[in-house]
């Protein structure tokens, strides 16, 4: 396995009024070229925290406390706005969640496929429409040059999404990360969009980052994976494990909480209390210990 | 065998296409339901699963006579609905009552909880007095598991699964016979969804419901439903028993909708099968 391309060490976030409270607690991920990582976690967990920290977007609220965001081995906190937005523009994408709000309704296609690769990579305007148009072909858009003429409103939902992955793909980017790309979608769709992230993302070598809060989307196109829980990651493994053998009883309560048609008295069992509140121990703990490891160093600096 | 509570025959709606509306005259129409019929057998759950556009929402809103069908009839319990105003549904309201996908924009931004759930006892007088109300409301909040204090909360204060809980809450206060539950775990984490479904079991049973849930996710019907109707552009492509079929399914269309579900499971062929 190369060196991973996407490197996200101990990285811890706060709300700067909150607090001790943590909106991640020292989360670590590494993602190579060539690979997938699924990032499940419910609604509130951080996943999109994380996906933030990436692109060096995260709200004004927050801040880090400490840890590192490295692409290609440079950390990006140490970086001024102007070289971050350069280093993330060049080398990372973003495949969202809603490709309606992710589109400018008013620009046709065209405009938001060439725009970033004239502005970003500085190709020319010919340069830009051919590897746009390349890209349309290669998502297997059939008629590439009608879709590059209409307004997004004109497109469907699973071709809006289509042109998002081309839009991902067209600055061949070392690193893509996708936000629930198909929550939205009806499942036969998203059978179809998973298929071609996965072959896209194999052609082109890509490190992909795959959130989502759906164990059966990461069974399917991830080799690891991260469980996140209020910020932490419980449980970090490759998927076989995870599905097999999972360590974490959080893990285990998700599993049995997702819906499975084929053994529907193992699957929907709620998440049980005594879960939650194992897990609110735990990390009050891990919180305890750091913040006595963090008096202690600023002890010995006194 | 008992008289179903619902006798759908031969139904068709129609509804205007405003996307292709000339400046001047009517728009043209599109036909949305293409002469459904089925029964729904009273105190049963009926799951309607579709993709979108199949129309199943349409159908859920023809039921409790949202909409008004432009063919067929629409039978509820021995009477012709089909085409009643909307003075002569008014007492029939009670019994049909919906739970919405979004309860985030189904749930009055400005009233509280309690107001929420109150104002269908006030507009179909089954609240006597206030006292009446407000005890109908604790009720109510305590058969969805939420705390009565939070009658006096507001929706934006509430997570996801909470205001789902209000929406039912709302639904069920009134005592109705039939309930019609569109998407509405869909929008929720696993953990709040597989929440939900219990709570709606176990609420059908004790109070008698019959009920219709509508979804675009076959994973998720398989537990509540006796029933399941597989929709597909307005017409119905398969009407089964629910063992029968998810054991058995008869129609490649559900075949396919089946096969398309991601299973929490390592299958290396699946992304490359179909």
């Amino acid at each position: 396995m190369s060196a991973p391309f996407l490197k996200i060490d101990r990285l811890s976030v706060r709300l700067r009024r909150g607090g001790e409270g943590r909106l991640l607690r020292q989360a670590s991920i590494a993602v190579a070229p060539g690979e997938v990582h699924g990032l499940v976690g419910e609604s509130g967990a951080g996943k999109s925290m994380i996906g933030r920290a990436i692109f060096g977007i995260l709200p004004r609220a927050v801040e880090v406390i400490e840890g590192a965001v490295r692409l290609g081995g440079t950390d990006l906190f140490t970086l001024s706005d102007r070289e971050r937005r350069r280093l993330v523009g060049v080398n990372a994408a973003l495949i969202p969640q809603d490709p309606l709000t992710a589109l400018n309704p008013s620009k046709r296609i065209e405009a938001q496929m060439t725009d970033r690769l004239t502005r970003i990579l500085g190709l020319s305007a010919a340069e830009a429409k051919a590897r746009a148009l390349g890209l349309l072909e290669e998502v297997q858009i059939r008629e590439p040059a009608r879709v590059f003429r209409s307004y997004p409103h004109e497109l469907s939902g699973g071709m809006r999404q289509r042109v998002l992955i081309a839009s991902a793909f067209a600055a061949e980017p070392r690193l893509i990360v996708a936000d629930e790309p198909t929550t939205a979608l009806d499942v036969t769709v998203q059978k179809q969009i998973l298929k071609l992230i996965a072959e896209m993302q194999r052609r082109h070598g890509t490190a992909l980052l795959f959130v989502t809060h759906n164990l059966g989307v990461v069974a399917k196109i991830c080799q690891r994976v991260s469980v996140l829980y209020a910020g932490k990651i419980v449980e970090q493994t490759d998927v076989a494990t995870l599905f097999n053998a999972p360590a974490h009883a959080y893990t285990r309560a998700l599993m049995a909480a997702t819906p499975r048609y084929d053994r529907p008295e193992e699957s929907l069992a709620p998440v049980r209390p005594e879960v939650i509140e194992a897990l609110s121990q735990e990390i009050a703990q891990t919180d305890n210990i750091w913040a006595e490891a963090r008096l202690a160093a600023a002890g010995r600096r006194a | 065998m008992t008289e179903p509570l619902f006798r759908i025959d031969n139904l068709r709606l129609s509804l205007p296409d405003m996307t292709r509306k000339p400046l001047f005259g009517p728009a043209p129409r599109i036909e949305i339901l293409k002469g459904l019929t089925f029964d729904i057998a009273a105190g049963s759950t009926i799951g309607i699963v579709g993709e979108s556009g199949s129309g199943k929402s349409t159908l859920g809103r023809a039921l409790v006579r949202l909409y008004e069908p432009t063919g067929g009839a629409i039978g509820f319990d021995g009477q012709d609905i089909t085409h009643l105003s909307d003075a002569a549904l008014r007492p029939l309201r009670r019994d049909l009552q919906v739970i919405f996908q979004d309860p985030f924009s189904s749930l009055n931004p400005r009233k509280s909880v309690g107001a929420i759930i109150a104002a269908p006892l006030l507009f179909h007088r089954v609240a006597t007095s206030g006292a009446d109300s407000r005890a109908r409301v604790a009720a109510a909040l305590g058969a969805v598991g939420l705390p009565r204090a939070f009658a006096s909360r507001y929706p934006h204060e509430l997570s996801g699964g909470q205001r789902q809980r209000v929406g039912i809450a709302r639904a069920i206060a009134l005592s109705p016979r039939f309930v019609l539950a569109d998407e509405i775990v869909s929008g929720l984490d696993v953990s709040s969804q597989a929440q939900i479904l219990d709570l709606l079991a176990r609420l059908k049973d004790e109070l008698k419901l019959t009920l219709a849930f509508i979804s675009h996710d076959l994973s998720v019907v398989r537990r509540l439903c006796n029933r399941v109707i597989v929709m597909r552009g307005g017409e119905i492509v398969e009407n089964r028993d629910t063992a029968a079929l998810f054991d058995a399914p008869e129609h490649p269309y559900t075949r396919q909708l089946l096969a398309a579900i991601p299973l929490p499971e390592i299958d290396p062929g699946w992304l490359e099968a179909g």
